[in-house]
Parts: structure tokens; C-alpha cells; sequence
């Protein structure tokens, strides 16, 4: 139970912080930094919030579901888009790959 | 009668946990990337609500308490980041730099590519977080004005076509250093190029898993950047 509270009260923070900044990162982002930084802080023992955090990332897939099914309220909205929503995921992230790829080759090698 | 049904909380919830499950089976079984759980998932149930004619909004009653886990998940990533961070305090700096010139460029590029093709801006808004985990790319859709829907399915494409191009991909472009091959895949395919990873090699599999987290907040910071600079 209380790996569950850290987790609620994180969320909680983060939210806070996030509509008292204008809302412009996401709550659950915040606190998710919060967590991560208690963790190396040592304020948070990671073996208290082990279990449920594996049980959350691990489960994370199923977490999404129901919003991909929103997809049937919207389907006329897009299909129209549907071949430069591909050729965009396709280029984008070809691009995004090699450049992260290339870039961090390149920085060890500096070294 | 079925929506009615279908606003039933333990009766969708069930209904979703039940296909997921089948949907896990199957793609563990056939070991095909196409089939990927979420995605069929969300295919069986939209063919099911459709067939049944149950409004969206009935179902989105009913499935309520899933949808809300998605929160406390992205929180949870904190502590998977706790974990592998300890991994990589030597290439910290390098790779803090190849994450967030990745993020930027999978920012801008989706903009540019998706405008150049006649995509209007709430189909830009949705795709600028593609490389992002799920949960997260649906916060910061919803957050621009995109749809958190087509998000969702945009961004589990991305991460499929990603981890099946991307071993031959690397080996095309050169890209050998087992802690930039992981970042590689993590950054731009996110927790499906991950599994992919972990497939290669366990360095690369941890450093992927690393990058999720890492892409999550760069790209969180920088989608309002970008915005107040380009516009």
C-alpha cells in the first residue's frame, strides 16, 4: 500500500506543479521526475516502491487501450491524412534513429 | 440495451482485460511484430462496438479506471529510470545530447513532413510526441490540441516499424557502439523497440529502456519550447 501512496502522491504533486506552471508538461511527467529524483535523493527506498512500479510499467501496454479504441469517434477526422501520417512516421523516425545512433557513436569515439 | 451494458465498469473492464490477454497470447505465440497486442486489441474491440453499434461514449464510461492508470504509470517510469540511470553515469553527458537533438528533430521533422503533405494541425498535434512512450505522448497530445486517439495508434505504429527496421537499419548506417544502438531504438521506438533491443543484447536492451524515460521528458520540455520559438 505504500508504494501505491508514493505513487498517487507524486502524481498529485506533479499535477500541482503543472497547472501552477500553466500546464505546459504534463502532471504525470513532474512526477515522475519527482519520483526518480527522491529515488537518487535516497528520500524514497526504492524497495518500497519496487512491486507496484513494475506492476504499473509492466502493464503499461493495456493501460492504453481504451483511448486507441477513441480512434472509432474520430476515423472520419483523419483517414483523409492517412498517407502523409505515414510517410511522416516513416521519415520521422528513420531520422530520429540514425541521428541519436550517429551522434552518440560519434561522442565516444571522441573520447 | 448494449451501451447500457458496455457502461457497466466490471463488465468493460473485463471485456478489455479479456481480449488484451487473448491478444498477449496470440502475439507470444506467433512471435509476428504486425501483431502486436495493442494494436490488435484496439482493432478486436473498435470491429466488436461497432458490430454491437455501442456508442464510444458508452464505452468509454465503462473503461474509465483503465484509462486513468495511465497517470500513475508515466509516474512509475520515475523509478524505472531510478534503476538504469545507474547503469550509464560514465556516457551521461553524451547521451543527454544525442536524446535531445533526437527529440528535436523527431519534433520538427513530423512538422515539416506531415505539413509539406497537407496534414492539418491537429494531425501535426497529434504525431509531434511519435518517438515518446505511450502514456506520455498522450499527455502532451491532449495537452496541444491533438487527438489522444490517434496518438495512441500512431505512436504504437512508429514503435513496431521501428523494431522491425531497426537492427538492419543500424547495420546499414554504420552504427556498431552497442550503447548507441540501444539509444538508437529506445529514442525512436520507444517500449517496442525495447523488446527488440533486449533481443539484441542486454547492454543495449538497458540503455534502450533508459531512453524511454529520458525521450519522455525531453520531448515533454521541448513541444512547448519549440511552440513559443516557432510561433
Amino acid at each position: 500500500m505504500y508504494g501505491i501512496f508514493i505513487i498517487f502522491l507524486f502524481y498529485t504533486l506533479g499535477t500541482v506543479i503543472s497547472m501552477v506552471m500553466g500546464e505546459l508538461i504534463p502532471g504525470s511527467v513532474i512526477g515522475m521526475v519527482l519520483l526518480f529524483v527522491s529515488l537518487l535523493a535516497g528520500w524514497v527506498k526504492p524497495e518500497k516502491v519496487r512491486q507496484v512500479a513494475i506492476f504499473l510499467t509492466g502493464n503499461m501496454a493495456l493501460f492504453f487501450v481504451p483511448v486507441g479504441v477513441g480512434l472509432m469517434a474520430t476515423t472520419h477526422y483523419f483517414s483523409g491524412a492517412l498517407p502523409a501520417i505515414v510517410t511522416t512516421i516513416v521519415i520521422s523516425t528513420l531520422l530520429v534513429m540514425v541521428s541519436v545512433g550517429w551522434i552518440q557513436q560519434l561522442l565516444e569515439r571522441k573520447k | 440495451m448494449m451501451n447500457t451494458l458496455f457502461t457497466m465498469q466490471p463488465f468493460t473492464l473485463t471485456f478489455v482485460i479479456g481480449i488484451y490477454l487473448a491478444a498477449v497470447w496470440l502475439y507470444k505465440k506467433t512471435r509476428l511484430s504486425l501483431l502486436h497486442p495493442v494494436l490488435t486489441s484496439i482493432l478486436v474491440i473498435i470491429a466488436i462496438l461497432s458490430l454491437l453499434q455501442v456508442e464510444y461514449a458508452a464505452f468509454e464510461q465503462g473503461s474509465f479506471l483503465i484509462d486513468f492508470m495511465l497517470g500513475p504509470s508515466v509516474v512509475a517510469l520515475g523509478y524505472a529510470l531510478y534503476e538504469q540511470v545507474k547503469l550509464i553515469r560514465r556516457n551521461m553527458l553524451s547521451i543527454l545530447t544525442a536524446i535531445v537533438t533526437g527529440s528535436v528533430i523527431g519534433i520538427v521533422s513530423v512538422v515539416f513532413i506531415a505539413r509539406w503533405m497537407g496534414a492539418d494541425e491537429i494531425i501535426i498535434a497529434s504525431m509531434e510526441p511519435k518517438s515518446v512512450t505511450t502514456p506520455i505522448a498522450i499527455a502532451i497530445s491532449a495537452r496541444f490540441g491533438g487527438l489522444p486517439s490517434l496518438t495512441a495508434v500512431v505512436v504504437v505504429v512508429t514503435g513496431i516499424f521501428g523494431a522491425v527496421v531497426g537492427p538492419f537499419v543500424l547495420n546499414k548506417t554504420g552504427i556498431r557502439s552497442k550503447i548507441a544502438r540501444g539509444l538508437a531504438m529506445g529514442s525512436s521506438a520507444h517500449g517496442i523497440g525495447t523488446a527488440r533491443a533486449i533481443e539484441i543484447g542486454a547492454i543495449e536492451g538497458a540503455i534502450s529502456g533508459l531512453s524511454i524515460g529520458l525521450m519522455g521528458l525531453a520531448t515533454a520540455i521541448l513541444i512547448p519550447l519549440l511552440r513559443l520559438i516557432v510561433t
